[in-house]
C-alpha cells in the first residue's frame, strides 16, 4: 500500500446498463442504469423510496452484486476486485453513520488504515489529521466513545473515517438523514466546503430532492423499477426536466429552487445613475439618461448608497440631499438570489441597490431581473462546493 | 432429644464437640463452628475448583457453538433443543448416569456441570450476536472487514454485554448445582451438606450452605468486574 498522498485522489466512475434482480421478484430493482460521473464530482441518485437508488449505490463496492452490466471505476470494472480489497478503496458513509460504539473515535477512524496494517505512529498522525480536516479538537476527541459525542459530530467523525485512506471514491447513503434541520444544513455546507477542496468523487444517495440540488455536481433522478428519469446538472434538471416523473419529482416550486443555485452576481444586474450631494445638477441629469433605472441614486463619497434621491434633489443648480426612500434592501453580489428575492419582497421593493464586499454601489436587483434570470436556461450556475466556498466565515462555526 | 443419638452417630460432628450441650441439642453453636472451620477449607476449595473448570469448559464450548450456529442459522434450532432438553435432566440422576461412562470423581462431575451450562451460555450468545446493530455489520463490511474480522472486531464485541450476563446466570447457576457433584463422588462442599443431611445438624448446613451462597456472590462479582473492564464504552455518556 503506498501513501495516501501518493494516489490519485479522484478515479471517474461509469454505470454501464447496469441491472440488478432479485429472485422471485418480476420487476427488477435496478433497471439499465447507465450514468458517468467525472473524477472529483458529487453524483446525487434520488428518488422515491423503492427506486433503487441504494442498491444502486450499494453495487458500486459490490455490497451488492450486479446482476448484468458493469461498473466501471477509473476505467477498471468492479467485478474484477476482491470485494474486500475494492471496500477498503471506498468511502463509506451510512445513514446512522455506523460508528462502532465499543471504539474509541481514534479507533473508529483508525478501522480502514488497520485493516490495511498502516504502522500505529503513521495511524496516530493521520487520525488527528482527519479530525482537525473535519473540524474536531484531535485532544478532546480522540479518546473518545461515540456515546459522547453530538449528532453531528458523529456525523464529522463518520466522514473522517470515511476518508481515512484518501479513497479516490466515497459513497454516502443519506449520510445527513439522521441530523435535525438545522445542524444538517451547517454539515452540509461543511462538507462542500470539504469537497471543495478534496474533489472526491462522490455517490451520494438521499430522497431528499432539495439536498440533492443542494449537494449534486450531477443529479441521477431514479423511479421506482429502477429506471433512470433524467441525469443532468441541477439547473438542468429544475429548468427542463425531461418527463412529468421529474417534473412532479422536482417540485412546482423549481423556478424558486433554481434561484438558490446563482448568486446576485451572476446575472445581469440594472446599472443606477449615481449623484453626490453638491455636484452640478446638469451632470446628474445627464447620467440618469443612460442607466436603467429612471431614478438616481444618492452615494457618498466612497459610492456607498445612502437613498433614492427625490424629484425635488434635482431641481436647483447642484444636487440637493433629498430622499425619496431609504437605500433598502442593499443586496450584495454575493448573496443567493433566491436570498435576495426574498428581501426584495418582503421590503414590497421592485428593486434594490446592489454593493460589491466593500459595500460601493454596483448597480440595482429587480424583480424584472430575476424573472428574467429564471426565464434564460443558460445562465450561469455554479457547482455545488463552488456555492458554499464562499460562505467560509458564515457558518464555519461548531456547535 | 431426639436428635441426639443421631449426632452422636456423627463422627465428623462428635469428634471436636466436647461436652457442649449446644451440639448435642443440635443448635446453632458458634462454638462449634469456629473450632471446625478449618475443616471446610479443602470442601471449599474443591467446589471452586468444580466451578471454575466446568464453567469455564462450558463457556468455551457454548460460546464456539454460539458463534457456529450464528452463521449457520439452521443449527440454532436444534442447538437450542438439545441443551435445553439436557438442562432438564434432574442433576442427581445426571451425576449418576455419568458415572458408568466416566467413573467416580472430578470426570462426571466437571461433565455434567458444564452441560448444565450450555443452555444458559449459548442462548445468550445467540440473543447477543442478533441484537447487533445492522448497520453496524453493514458499515464493517462496507469498509473491506472479512466475514470473520466483522465477527471479532464488531459483533463480538457488542454482544459481550449479553454473552457475559450468560456467564454471570451460568456461574450462578454451577456454584448450586456443585453441591450435588458429591454424588459422582468428586467432594466440595456437597460433600459436607449430605453429611448433615443425613444427621441433620444445623451448625453445619449454616456454615456449608453460607459458603455455596458467598462463592455464587464472589464469583459473580469476578465476572461483573471482568465486564466493565471489558466493556468500558458502555459506561461513557455524553459529557
Amino acid at each position: 500500500m503506498g501513501d495516501a498522498s501518493d494516489r490519485s485522489s479522484a478515479e471517474p466512475l461509469e454505470f454501464r446498463e447496469v441491472t440488478k434482480r432479485y429472485p422471485g421478484n418480476a420487476e427488477p430493482a435496478v433497471d439499465g442504469l447507465s450514468l458517468k460521473l467525472p473524477a472529483g464530482e458529487i453524483c446525487v441518485l434520488v428518488g422515491p423510496s423503492g427506486c433503487g437508488k441504494t442498491t444502486a449505490m450499494r453495487m458500486v463496492n459490490r455490497m451488492i452484486d450486479i446482476t448484468s452490466g458493469d461498473i466501471l471505476l477509473g476505467g477498471r470494472s468492479v467485478k474484477q476486485r476482491q470485494p474486500d480489497e475494492l471496500r477498503r478503496n471506498i468511502g463509506y458513509v451510512i445513514q446512522q453513520i455506523g460508528l462502532f460504539p465499543h471504539r474509541t473515535i481514534a479507533d473508529n477512524i483508525a478501522t480502514v488504515p488497520a485493516l490495511l496494517g498502516w504502522k500505529k505512529d503513521r495511524i496516530a498522525t493521520r487520525v488527528d489529521e482527519l479530525l482537525e480536516l473535519v473540524g474536531l479538537d484531535p485532544h478532546e476527541m480522540r479518546d473518545r466513545f461515540p456515546a459522547q459525542l453530538s449528532g453531528g459530530q458523529r456525523q464529522r467523525v463518520g466522514v473522517a473515517r470515511a476518508l481515512a485512506v484518501d479513497p479516490p471514491v466515497m459513497l454516502m447513503d443519506e449520510p445527513f438523514g439522521a441530523i435535525d434541520p438545522i445542524n444538517r444544513e451547517r454539515l452540509q455546507n461543511e462538507f462542500l466546503r470539504l469537497q471543495a477542496e478534496l474533489r472526491k468523487t462522490i455517490v451520494f444517495v438521499t430522497h431528499d430532492i432539495d439536498e440533492a440540488i443542494k449537494m449534486g455536481d450531477r443529479i441521477a433522478v431514479m423511479q421506482v423499477g429502477g429506471r433512470l428519469a433524467q441525469y443532468a446538472p441541477p439547473a438542468e434538471l429544475l429548468t427542463a426536466p425531461a418527463t412529468p416523473f421529474v417534473e412532479d419529482f422536482v417540485g412546482a416550486d423549481r423556478a424558486l429552487k433554481r434561484l438558490a443555485l446563482q448568486r446576485v452576481r451572476d446575472i445581469d444586474l440594472w446599472s443606477v445613475a449615481t449623484c453626490r450631494a453638491g455636484e452640478p445638477t446638469a451632470a446628474a441629469r445627464a447620467r440618469l439618461t443612460d442607466a436603467d433605472l429612471d431614478i438616481p441614486m444618492l452615494v457618498d463619497g466612497e459610492r456607498r448608497p445612502l437613498g433614492w434621491l427625490s424629484e425635488r434633489g434635482l431641481t436647483g443648480e447642484r444636487v440637493r440631499p433629498e430622499l425619496r426612500s431609504p437605500a433598502e434592501p442593499i443586496v450584495e453580489l454575493d448573496d443567493i438570489l433566491r436570498d435576495a428575492l426574498s428581501d426584495l419582497l418582503a421590503r414590497e421593493s421592485m428593486y434594490g441597490p446592489v454593493v460589491d464586499a466593500g459595500g460601493h454601489l454596483v448597480g440595482a436587483l429587480s424583480i424584472q431581473a430575476i424573472s428574467h434570470a429564471i426565464g434564460s436556461a443558460g445562465s450561469e450556475v455554479r457547482s455545488a462546493a463552488e456555492r458554499v466556498a464562499g460562505d467560509a466565515g458564515e457558518s464555519a462555526g461548531q456547535e | 432429644m431426639s436428635g441426639a443419638p443421631l449426632i452422636a452417630q456423627g463422627g465428623f460432628v462428635r469428634d471436636r464437640a466436647g461436652e457442649s450441650s449446644c451440639v448435642a441439642d443440635n443448635g446453632f453453636c458458634l462454638d462449634w463452628i469456629s473450632k471446625n472451620l478449618d475443616r471446610y477449607q479443602t470442601p471449599f476449595l474443591e467446589h471452586v475448583y468444580l466451578v471454575v473448570v466446568s464453567v469455564a469448559i462450558g463457556f468455551v464450548i457454548a460460546v464456539a457453538l454460539g458463534l457456529l450456529a450464528h452463521r449457520r442459522r439452521w443449527l440454532i434450532g436444534p442447538l437450542t433443543g438439545v441443551t435445553g432438553a439436557l438442562y432438564t435432566v434432574p442433576s442427581i440422576a445426571m451425576f449418576f448416569l455419568l458415572q458408568p461412562l466416566l467413573g467416580r470423581g472430578n470426570a462426571p462431575a466437571i461433565v455434567g456441570l458444564a452441560i448444565y451450562t450450555q443452555v444458559i451460555i449459548f442462548r445468550n450468545v445467540i440473543t447477543g450476536l442478533a441484537g447487533v446493530p445492522k448497520e453496524m455489520v453493514d458499515a464493517a463490511a462496507g469498509m473491506g472487514m472479512t466475514p470473520n474480522q466483522r465477527l471479532f472486531k464488531v459483533e463480538v464485541p457488542l454482544a459481550l454485554p449479553e454473552i457475559l450476563a450468560g456467564l454471570r446466570i451460568a456461574s450462578a447457576t454451577t456454584v448450586g448445582l456443585a453441591a450435588f457433584a458429591a454424588l459422582a463422588g468428586a467432594g466440595g462442599l456437597g460433600q459436607q451438606l449430605i453429611v448433615s443431611s443425613l444427621i441433620v445438624f444445623k451448625s453445619n448446613v449454616v456454615v456449608a450452605g453460607g459458603l455455596v451462597t458467598l462463592l455464587a456472590a464472589a464469583l459473580d462479582l469476578v465476572v461483573l468486574g471482568i465486564q466493565r473492564l471489558l466493556t468500558p464504552w458502555r459506561r461513557a455518556v455524553l459529557a
